[in-house]
């Protein structure tokens, strides 16, 4: 019964918003700091963007020339080098939201997410001018004309490769996606234009006509040629995709996605349109990702296929889940710590073995069991998003008993459901 | 005839996904690493300590064999349980989701590849197999036109005969009969007084003994083995009993087969670049037609 109702106030359109869903208990309401949090809105974007962008700021040399040589305050990120690894962070970010709407909330098993990637960089590198090699590009536009185009070519397979696949069930899908991947990658290791398995070198980095210059040092005007700038492209667009999907998770489409991941059959009968839906998740996942492609192409201003191994379409996957299936906070955790992880094990190791297991070749190994002990102990991931939280308290508390005031039957439903009562009544008093 | 070789290899992985599959619904991505074991430790026990690198002749050699192949299959059946028992039992008991069980699975994959590749292991390069069979001598010359060698011949009997042994099990034996049981409704079978846990595992043991010959094989087949010498082959297992319809067993081998002819006839007619496009290409075009494989997804025959 409370399923049902659960899906007709969706449709209806009167659930209330997740963000407004928060039970006793599970997460405390009356913590003055989770309040005050809420009562910012966006300014709570604002400061996350601050801090991230405050992060490479502070601790790259380049801008701070008294930091040359100085170990940073923030363990495992120092100079240069940390900042690289930030940039790859955020592009992983970007990522794991994408595949974070399409796992996570249509509850479409993609295996092969990374191909999307791959498109956008190879998109952005066929229309800018690379290194002097006319072969390899088919227009000479600016770095920054190709970001549309990117994202254009990632939904436009997103629904190519959705329209024919959608009907697999979740199994068939996860083989199918992964072998699509598997397909754009080879494509690119075989064709003239990709320059094969050599790949494309010199791709132009993106001229925002912005005059970034912090510091000193390498004040190229526009040009984005220092690690930390990136981050001012990153940042925006991460702060962007979060609240594109925190907006399409509250939408009528994020409850389709919903009842579709919870239940396709009673979905459909429900007349949510599942197949329109599930494209639309796959193209819209798709188009984070062909940002996050152009973003990468500019910035490694070399792309080759072995840029996007199998391997990473997996490790993107287990970011998702990892960090928590259908939660933005948990992607973003995820990506961190499956980018994040495998640096500060290196760091902490210091190229010292035990027992002969060396950390830094074995780092893999060690995140590895760590996928296997947070699925053991937490597995919804690390943070489960708020709706999956209320629906474990709600089954762990007794039948019938509804945490949620506002899952309680609606008046009007009451009242239809008094008038049935009393139609039959009258029918068994004829 | 490489086609066909490759193809029998595939089906023997193929059949522990397939297996799996049916039991549990779930995507068992560490079983590549499951096959890798048995090549593995074949070559520790008789590259290494053994130290049987000649090739031997008569007897002997079809004791080594013999050996080998049981070796390798039980060294990936233990490798099997343990991961039963320690990964996904958890999980079972918690009543987790089947994304969790694959998240774990891959865990649980990169944890033992990476482990393999550590230098007290195999380390990063390519070791070379134990070659105790001749890998130039032939069985023909002339087989429909090509040249079968010994390791050739062996790959197609013993696949076959573990084919059949396979087969008659899961359809013929109690055992077999509580595997199909549990692959059509878990709770009812457990109603029925079936020990489901230790069905599960025999699942895992049968499935990986037959990825760990496997794995001897190829090691045989191809002179060497590498840490990762696993994720392709696994992989292309896994689209193989997908092909064939994943949960059934005769599926599998059909799958393995064609996946492996298509494979070889693509890399003959367009080029051996092409030949993982045009693999998955079929694939994708059989699941469109057929969404549940060639054969369909019922276990039993």
């Amino acid at each position: 019964m409370a399923k049902e109702r659960d899906l007709r106030s969706y449709m209806n359109n009167n659930y209330p918003k997740t963000s407004e869903r928060v039970p006793d208990g599970v997460v405390k309401v009356g913590d003055p700091l989770f309040k005050g949090w809420q009562a910012i809105g966006y300014g709570r974007y604002l400061v996350g963007a601050l801090i991230m962008l405050a992060i490479p700021i502070l601790i790259d040399p380049e801008i701070i020339p008294a930091l040359e040589g100085v170990d940073s305050p923030i363990p495992f990120i120092q100079g240069g080098f940390g900042i690289r690894v930030l940039v790859v962070t955020g592009i992983w970010i970007l990522l794991a939201l994408g595949l974070s709407v399409v796992v996570g909330m249509a509850g479409l098993l993609d295996l092969g997410y990374v191909a999307f990637f791959m498109l956008g960089a190879y998109t952005t590198a066929f229309m800018t001018p690379s290194g002097g090699a006319d072969q390899f590009h088919i227009v000479e536009w600016p770095n920054v004309a190709a970001l549309p185009f990117a994202v254009l070519v990632c939904v436009l397979a997103g629904i190519a490769l959705g329209i024919p696949t959608l009907r697999l069930r979740g199994d068939y899908l996860a083989i199918v996606t992964l072998g699509f991947h598997e397909i754009v990658r080879q494509t690119a290791n075989n064709l003239t234009i990709t320059n094969g398995s050599r790949g494309i070198p010199g791709i132009e980095r993106p001229d925002v006509g912005l005059p970034l210059s912090l510091g000193g040092v390498n004040t190229e005007f526009g040009v984005l040629s220092s690690h930390t700038y990136w981050m001012f492209l990153l940042v925006p667009a991460i702060i962007l995709a979060v609240i594109m999907i925190r907006h399409l998770e509250d939408s009528r489409v994020g409850r389709y996605w919903t009842a579709i991941r919870e239940d396709e059959v009673a979905a459909s009968a429900m007349g949510v349109p599942v197949v329109k839906m599930k494209v639309l998740a796959f193209a819209i996942g798709a188009s984070t990702s062909g940002v996050a492609g152009w973003i990468f192409a500019g910035y490694a201003t070399f792309i080759s296929p072995n840029n996007f191994p199998l391997l990473y379409s997996i490790l993107i996957l287990a970011a998702v889940v990892i960090g928590g299936l259908g939660s933005i906070s948990g992607a973003v955790l995820g990506a961190i710590l499956v980018t994040g992880l495998p640096e500060v094990v290196r760091e902490a190791s210091g190229g010292q073995t035990i027992f002969g297991f060396d950390p830094e070749t074995g780092r893999i190994a060690i995140f590895g069991f760590l996928l296997v002990v947070v699925m053991i102990f937490r597995p919804g991931g690390l943070l489960a998003p708020r709706r999956r939280r209320i629906e474990l308290s709600e089954a762990s508390a007794a039948e019938g008993v509804i945490i949620d005031e506002s899952a309680q039957p609606s008046k009007d439903e009451l009242e239809y459901a008094a008038s049935i009562h009393e139609d039959a009544q009258r029918k068994e008093g004829d | 005839m490489t086609g066909l070789i490759l193809g029998f290899l595939y089906a023997l992985i193929a059949l522990g996904y397939t297996m799996v599959y049916g039991v549990l619904k779930l995507i068992n991505f560490a079983h590549d690493v499951i096959f890798a074991t048995g090549g593995i430790a074949v070559f520790y026990l008789f590259g290494l300590w053994l130290g049987i690198t000649e090739p031997v002749t008569g007897a002997e050699l079809a004791l080594v064999v013999t050996a080998a192949l049981l070796i390798g299959g039980l060294a990936s059946s233990g490798a099997a349980a343990a991961l039963e028992r320690l990964a996904y039992r958890p999980l079972r008991r918690r009543n987790a989701a089947r994304l969790s069980y694959l998240i774990t699975a891959i865990g649980a994959s990169f944890f033992m590849t990476y482990m393999y590749q550590q230098d007290f292991l195999l380390g990063t390069g390519k070791r070379s197999f134990p070659n105790f069979m001749d890998r130039q001598s032939a069985v023909t010359e002339d087989f429909l036109g090509t040249r079968v060698t010994d390791i050739m011949f062996l790959v197609v009997v013993t696949s076959i005969v573990c084919l059949i042994v396979l087969d008659r099990f899961i359809n013929k034996t109690r055992t077999g009969r509580s595997i199909r049981a549990l692959s059509e409704d878990i709770t009812a079978s457990q109603l029925m007084g079936v020990n489901v846990d230790r069905v599960i595992v025999t699942t895992f043991v049968v499935g990986g003994f037959f990825a760990g010959v496997a794995g001897v094989l190829y090691g045989m087949r191809f002179g060497n083995v590498v840490f990762n010498m696993g994720f392709i082959p696994g992989l292309k297992a896994f689209t193989a009993a997908v092909l064939g319809g994943i949960g059934n067993i005769r599926g599998a081998m059909v799958g393995g087969l064609t996946l492996g002819l298509v494979e070889h006839l693509s890399s003959v007619c367009i080029g051996s670049e092409w030949k993982n496009v045009v693999a998955f290409s079929v694939l994708v075009l059989v699941l469109i037609f057929k969404p549940t494989g060639i054969m369909g997804e019922r276990m039993g025959g």
